[in-house]
């Protein structure tokens, strides 16, 4: 185990399972997001079910929000995992290559990016979770529970707006390589399945991207209307 | 043709380098890049001053000795080493930047010449077979499937020039060591060391000091024997499996 962390080879395979699992949070996340296009509904929005039911998902089972619990725990340890794996890599990188940086030759741009989209991404998040779920980005008249009317205050404005397309453009480039990437890392890619793959990398991006977007473009827009 | 040639001088492995301008005119333009420097360095002996030195073989494209950066790109612009690069490849009158290949784990030995041998001490770790010294066995004795055999011998046709490492932002040597690892794993003759070959060869290429991939493809963009990515995926794959293995010789050399 430790051999394997401490290998070149080892940290890449962790950081590309890591990033696999926080891929598949995105996923989930936007599909379950698009709950918000149902629309405000009578003052019952079906976002607010759906965030409800995240909540109470696994009862009586299991604990109120344990399963909600579980998930934020492995999405943390993921990302620990995700970005002490590059940080390490880097370092290595930088002491291995040595003070004659190399000319790109045709390497891609989110190739090429995936540092600075990285800390977008990871700065993104942090704002996104002190606006969504702590409430504690409040420069709009935000509630626990009401999730409908929490997006569409949000979304009135338009440097929130601003900021939720960059971040999830941001996302979209680091997934463009970084699907990839992580297939090869892992040793998926073959010959005869590397145009399918990096297509499925380029498509899988745009879809998730336009799947987040569509939220705050709905509501900045009025597509999605005010909450009852 | 005239050129006009910025070339990395370096007295030894200690010294700092810089760059030192040329001008050369009466360039064949079918002289190779290495003959227009055989050329300026005939010249400048007789006038008596300092040569430049590089590295050189077989001049035929199959030793993998010749090692320019010419302009930024390792070997030169056409994907085929510096030897077999031609000056009407360049434009007349152009200004032509000359270095080293550069990396971490080749360092100068003197202007335009390298050690290369951390690519020596990562196939003494693993790229070779174990055979028996003997009586020839028969030719046909360890039957190989074509589809194997391509693939082994786009692998084999490394001239282990670091070309791959050269061109590498993280400096890593993951195209040289994925070549040696697809072509002894999946030949019969490499099976008795498959399990611990990939690990052994990652051991060693880390202790050199070489750095991780991150799938940015411009070894094979530079590769003069066109060695596809897809033998970094075998490493990959190989080490994933050889992981999981418990084998007590791994690191060992014989
Ligand atoms: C336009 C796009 C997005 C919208 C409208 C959106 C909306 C939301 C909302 C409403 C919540 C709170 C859910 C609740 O309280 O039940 C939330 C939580 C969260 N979102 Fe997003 N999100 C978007 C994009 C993203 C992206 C791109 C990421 C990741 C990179 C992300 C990561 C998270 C995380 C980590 C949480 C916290 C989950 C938790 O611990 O409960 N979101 N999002
Ligand atoms: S001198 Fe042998 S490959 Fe160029």
């Amino acid at each position: 185990m430790r051999e394997f962390w401490s290998s070149s080879i080892g940290k890449k395979i962790a950081v590309g399972i890591s990033g696999a699992i926080l891929v598949a949070y995105l996923v989930l996340h936007m599909v379950g997001n698009l709950n918000a296009l149902y629309g405000a509904g009578d003052g019952d929005a079906r976002v607010d079910d759906y965030a409800h039911w995240l909540r109470e998902f696994g009862e009586p089972l299991l604990p109120h929000a344990f399963v909600l619990w579980v998930v934020r725990v492995v999405l943390l340890c993921a990302l620990v995992v995700h970005v002490t794996g590059i940080v390490q890599l880097r370092r290595r990188a930088a002491a291995a290559r040595g003070p004659h940086k190399a000319k790109p030759i045709g390497r891609s741009l989110a190739s090429r990016t995936m540092v600075v989209t990285g800390v977008l991404v990871l700065a993104f998040v942090v704002f996104h979770i002190l606006q969504f779920t702590t409430l504690t980005i409040d420069v709009t008249p935000l509630r626990e529970g009401a999730v409908y009317a929490n997006l569409y205050w949000a979304f009135q404005k338009w440097y929130f707006v601003l900021i939720y397309v960059l971040g999830v453009c941001a996302i979209a480039f680091h997934l463009r390589h970084g699907i990839w990437s992580a297939a090869q890392t892992l040793g998926y890619v073959r010959p005869n399945r590397d145009r399918a793959i990096r297509s499925a990398a380029t498509w899988g991006s745009i879809v998730i991207a336009a799947g987040f977007l569509s939220i705050p473009v709905c509501f900045w827009t009025g597509v999605l209307g005010a909450p009852a | 043709m005239r050129f006009t040639l910025e070339v990395w001088t370096q007295a030894s492995r200690d010294e700092e380098g810089h760059f030192e301008r040329y001008d050369v005119d009466g360039i064949d333009p079918d002289a190779s890049f290495l003959e227009m420097l055989d050329e300026l360095n005939a010249r400048l002996a007789a006038e008596g001053k300092r040569t430049i030195a590089f590295d050189s073989d077989c001049r035929e494209g199959i030793c993998g000795m010749c090692s320019l950066t010419i302009d930024g790109q390792p070997h030169g612009p056409n994907q085929v080493t510096t030897c077999q690069t031609f000056m009407r490849d360049f434009e007349d009158g152009a200004t032509i930047r000359v270095e080293p290949f550069r990396s971490g784990a080749f360092p100068v030995v003197r202007d335009l010449v390298t050690d290369r041998s951390a690519l020596d001490r990562i196939v003494q770790a693993g790229g070779y077979v174990t055979t028996k010294t003997g009586p020839k066995p028969d030719p046909n004795a360890a039957p190989v499937p074509p589809a194997v055999q391509q693939k082994v011998m786009d692998a084999a046709a490394c001239i282990g020039c670091g070309a791959c490492v050269a061109a590498c932002p993280n400096g890593a040597a993951m195209l040289f060591t994925g070549a040696k690892v697809t072509h002894f794993n999946l030949l019969p003759q490499g099976q008795p060391e498959r399990a611990s070959r990939a690990r052994s060869l990652v051991l060693a290429m880390d202790a050199e000091g070489f750095g991780g991939c991150t799938n940015y493809g411009e070894c094979a963009r530079v590769c003069p024997q066109e060695i596809p990515l897809d033998v970094i995926g075998m490493l990959n794959r190989e080490y994933r499996r050889g992981a999981r293995r418990e084998d007590d010789t791994v690191g060992t050399r014989t």
